[in-house]
């Protein structure tokens, strides 16, 4: 290997450094403060190596990594959720008295095998990033043992996802015989059908059941079955890291394989991913209207975003890219800010799950109902948010392409969708009823928690105003893959 | 600059009312009422310099420019434009601002801070709303105004607020959405067509487009415009929002935001899609007409008080839309002028109720009879507004209607006949409402007080405003008549021209084509 190819990997190797640093340091001495410490500065030497990693971009490190804008700037977006997410683990383990330092470990693996799924261009690279995001997950979201509903969401994560890792794994071996090939630049390609286009029928079945196992994580309709309960059962902290960091990097595989073929809109591929994204709209918006529990409503309506993000990438036109990542980004922040008050809310006892947990926060908790409102606004898409930008530029990459029918069916089920964001706000707003439930105990606010929220908010408000840097920096990135 | 202050000068204001409330309320009411009375003096300053009173009269279309980069990416600026009609729509936004304020002085008394952020929140964005240029940022602030008016309602609100607010909030923005979605579709055509792609206002006007397009995107303002104003039948919110608001929401509603509705109308929907907008133009008349007699017909069924006034809007509101889509000067003009008046009497009449509200613990009308004798002067006051709201000659209202038949009778005798038989209409609803509230016999116990001298003033200030616009309304009229006579040159050039002209002989077209100093306005107004 050059040593430009060490550049290019500099951001992982700190990642691997800091995971191997944080299991050490909890051989050598159990200690919170400095295991979560440890995280965060690891996370943040990580980001602080993107622009190192970028100036040796774009670099193909081996067959299987591909370090190039792209794969910088979506890094970037998940490192910084990741280590939002370790900023509010900090606050709600330290309300709980169990062994806590561990829960960093899995989450720096996490966080690894999440940065190279934007990076792969191979399916081994792929299914192993995939995997060591997958099999961390799983002992983050059963991580506090003593809850019953942690221990089912666990074990469902565990069956689903297996399952959904091996159709993946499955369709990949079908694609391998058809094409014999690996590397996604490659199976879909003209001249490798010349060479060893033997069976039509493995390809369409290889390419569907890739596409299955896609699904299952990013939770679009009809792969959505588990999303809620795993989002109920998963800790807060745990449930903001599953929606931001593990759906994100899945989708960036996503972008990347769309930006490698052009997707003619008269294929059965297009016309079925048309149907999940439509179907996704409406479901997960229909579904969470009724919802009392916030984190299931939360899990509903990402159902719904990921099908305003298919959008963007149906829409293959020339701001497709930026409008995906400008939205992610968007959706990143508040889904964070969302999950990081329902952990900075929650008491000792157990999570503040319900909506009836809430009513009167604004008058209990000025600060975290104020952030949890500009989430939902910003998940709405009101103005002064970064959702109304992110938005606006999906409907404008939509109409450019003439996608018509889903630009219409993003902008109904999006206004069927106000109703229970809406509620989430006027419920704090509410007067708290006579106390038939019993109160939550008082909750130590953890400071580190409120700077992360305080970051998170400021970023809705600076994204909604002032988008154009962000534009600019997503322009120079991430829209590095762009053969659209 | 100074249109940047006008929109950002409310904003610290807001924050600075929130945590005052914090210390003290009252401290909170006296800071809004000095952010709201500069931001009212900068705009009659503004308005003397800029009207030919003193000094000459400006000679672009724009008293005042201003801009700024936004998302260059996208071609959206921070583009501000004041000409007479922004400058009167600013006016009685801060004017109605302070009249909201000092409404609420005795009826609010909970979370007095955040009330007022809320209130300078929504009146910074409406004055946002009437100053924009740009297209994307015309979206923002109209998107904006909803979350503190959701707010109002859903926490100061009455009984069945939650029901209201949400209604509210659901009809504005889903209307709101295909606002965005014509919007991004009109920079669209604009962009595909001339390699320019841009938001703002100046450069889309005249965009050349195959009718068909240009219709389908004039519904999706339409549709937004016409929730807001609102047009029969896509009103059912406003009942509910006004009704269940507190007294300063109802008259920010009420007011101002039903007047952006009219705004979009006359400063976007027009001049953008002259061509569709004269084709609906019959069915936007009758729409207008059907809501002149709809609401007058409901309020007289209505016995809840807010809900009544909250019908009598939906019939001012139609004479509105009508001479909107009437589309000459006299319409266009006595449209204005009915968007002033009704925001000072319906905005009276409002808080007339909200005290009556406050002092009975009702807005039944049945509850209620022969006030007169227990406070007259609230007597006075309620039988003054009513007579504005009717249309009694000699006030605002008057003038406004008068000018928006005369101007319909041009286009069509028809909607002109059955928009009189609203006059009719209006002096059964309001006088029948007198009688029910101050006349007969009083049933209660005596204990309740009269107008205090902070709700005399309040009242006298507005009745004296009607008299003003009823009798001497000239120099309104001359300082919006320029701006209307672009709207209406920017119409009827391309009404001469066919549906496939091209955008450049549109803009080309020179402005004096039309000879703004002709528009004949005779002195029906004057003594």
């Amino acid at each position: 290997m050059m040593p430009a190819d060490f550049t290019a990997l500099l951001p992982y190797l700190i990642l691997t450094g800091a995971a191997v640093a944080v299991l050490l340091a909890i051989t050598i001495v159990r200690n919170h403060r400095l295991t979560a410490g440890l995280t965060m500065a690891g996370l943040v030497l990580a980001f602080a190596a993107l622009p190192i990693a970028l100036s040796a971009a774009p670099r193909a490190v081996t067959p299987l990594v591909e370090v190039d804008g792209f794969t910088i700037f979506f890094d970037g977006l998940l490192i910084a959720a990741a280590f939002a997410a370790a900023g509010f683990s900090y606050g709600y383990l330290q309300r709980r008295r169990i062994r806590r330092e561990e829960f960093y470990l899995l989450l720096l693996t996490a966080t690894l095998g999440a940065c190279i799924l934007p990076a792969s261009v191979h399916f081994a690279s792929l299914f192993l990033s995939l995997e060591l995001l997958t099999v961390s997950l799983y002992g983050m979201i059963a991580y506090l043992r003593t809850e019953l509903f942690g221990i089912e969401a666990a074990i469902k994560y565990l069956i689903l996802a297996s399952i959904s890792s091996a159709f993946l794994l499955f369709g990949a071996a079908l694609i391998y015989t058809d094409r014999g090939t690996l590397s996604l630049s490659r199976i879909l390609l003209p001249e490798s059908a010349a060479a060893g286009a033997l069976h039509p029928v493995l390809m369409v079945a290889g390419l569907g059941m890739v596409l299955v196992g896609i699904g299952f994580k990013l939770a679009v309709v009809p792969f959505h079955m588990w999303i809620p309960d795993i989002y109920q059962g998963a800790p807060a902290p745990v449930s903001a890291f599953l929606a931001t960091v593990s759906k994100g990097a899945v989708f960036a595989v996503l972008i990347r394989v769309f930006s490698l073929y052009t997707i003619s809109s008269e294929s059965g591929m297009y016309a079925v991913l048309v149907v999940i994204a439509a179907v996704s709209m409406f479901a997960g918006n229909w579904l969470a209207l009724l919802q009392t529990n916030i984190k299931r409503l939360l899990a509903y309506s990402s159902i719904a975003h990921f099908g305003y993000l298919l959008v963007a990438l149906l829409a293959a036109g020339p701001n497709s890219v930026t409008a995906a990542a400008l939205y992610l980004a968007a959706y990143f922040v508040a889904i964070l800010a969302a999950f990081g008050v329902i952990a900075a809310v929650s008491g000792s006892g157990g999570e503040a799950q319900e909506l009836e947990d809430y009513r009167g926060l604004f008058w209990r908790r000025s600060w975290a109902a104020f952030v949890l409102t500009s989430a939902m606004l910003s998940l709405i898409g009101i103005p002064l948010t970064a959702g109304f930008i992110g938005k606006a530029y999906l409907l404008l990459a939509g109409l450019g392409s003439a996608v018509w029918l889903l630009a219409v069916v993003l902008i109904v089920t999006s206004a069927i969708g106000l109703y229970y964001y809406l509620r989430v706000i006027l419920t704090m707003a509410q007067q708290p009823a006579a106390e038939n439930r019993p109160a939550q105990p008082a909750v130590l606010d953890s400071r580190l928690g409120n700077i992360v929220l305080g970051a998170l908010a400021l970023g809705i408000l600076w994204l909604g105003v002032f988008p154009a840097p962000v534009i600019e920096i997503i322009q120079r990135t991430a829209s590095s893959v762009l053969p659209f | 600059m100074i249109l940047f202050f006008l929109v950002l000068w409310l904003v610290p204001g807001a924050f600075l009312a929130w945590l005052a409330g914090r210390v003290r309320p009252d401290l909170s009411r006296w800071i809004s009422l000095f952010f709201l009375a500069v931001q009212t003096i900068v705009l009659v300053v503004l308005w003397v310099e800029n009207s030919g009173v003193a000094g000459p009269a400006p000679q672009g279309r724009w008293w005042l420019e201003a801009s700024q980069p936004w998302i260059p990416q996208l071609g959206a600026a921070f583009h501000f434009g004041l000409d007479g009609l922004s400058l009167v729509l600013c006016l009685l936004t801060s004017l109605l601002g302070i009249f909201s304020v000092a409404a609420s002085w005795k009826g609010i008394q909970e979370r007095v801070g955040f009330f007022h952020f809320n209130v300078l929140w929504v009146l910074a964005a409406l004055t946002g709303i009437f100053l924009a240029l740009d297209l994307l940022l015309f979206y923002f602030f109209w998107e904006l105004i909803l979350i503190p008016l959701y707010l109002l309602i859903g926490i100061w609100g009455h009984e069945n607020r939650s029901y209201a607010a949400l209604k509210f909030f659901i009809f504005t923005q889903a209307g709101g959405l295909f606002l965005l979605l014509a919007t991004v579709g009109l920079y669209l055509v604009h962009g595909n067509g001339t390699g320019v792609y841009t938001f703002d206002y100046m450069q889309l006007l005249g965009t050349a487009m195959p009718l068909q397009t240009a219709f389908w995107l004039m519904l999706g303002f339409a549709l937004a415009f016409a929730v807001k104003l609102p047009v029969v039948p896509i009103h059912t919110w406003l009942p509910d929002a006004h009704a269940e608001a507190p007294t300063a929401g109802s008259v920010i509603l009420a007011g101002l935001v039903l007047k952006a509705g009219a705004y979009g109308f006359l400063r976007f929907l027009i001049p953008l899609f002259p061509g569709p907008a004269h084709t609906i133009a019959p069915v936007a008349m009758a729409l207008g007409v059907v809501g002149i007699l709809y609401g007058a017909l409901l309020a007289f069924a209505q016995t809840d008080l807010k809900r009544m006034i909250a019908y009598t809007s939906v019939s001012h509101m139609g004479f509105v839309l009508l001479g909107a889509f009437a589309g000459n000067a006299f319409a266009l003009q006595g449209a204005v002028i009915i968007i002033l008046s009704h925001g000072l009497s319906t905005g009276a009449l409002f808080i007339m109720a909200g005290g009556l509200q406050d002092r009975l613990h009702t807005r039944n009308l049945s509850k209620m009879g022969g006030l007169w004798s227990v406070m007259p002067k609230m007597g006075g006051f309620g039988l003054f507004f009513a007579l504005a709201s009717l249309g009694l000659p000699g006030l605002g209202n008057f003038v406004g209607e008068l000018l928006v038949l005369l101007g319909t009778y041009q286009v069509s005798v028809v909607a002109a006949v059955f928009a009189t038989l609203g006059f009719i209409a209006a002096m059964v609803y309001s006088l029948w409402m007198v009688q029910r509230v101050f006349t007969g016999n009083y049933a209660g116990d005596g204990k309740v007080t009269d107008l205090d001298s902070r709700e005399f003033v309040l009242f006298a200030v507005q009745a004296l405003a009607l008299i003003i616009l009823g009798l001497y309304p000239q120099p309104v009229l001359d300082t919006v008549r320029p701006a209307l006579a672009n709207i209406q040159s920017d119409a009827s050039v391309s009404f001469r021209q066919p549906a496939s002209a091209q955008s450049s002989a549109i803009v080309l077209a020179p402005r004096d084509s039309i000879d703004t100093a002709s528009i004949p306005f005779g002195t029906e107004g004057r003594p």
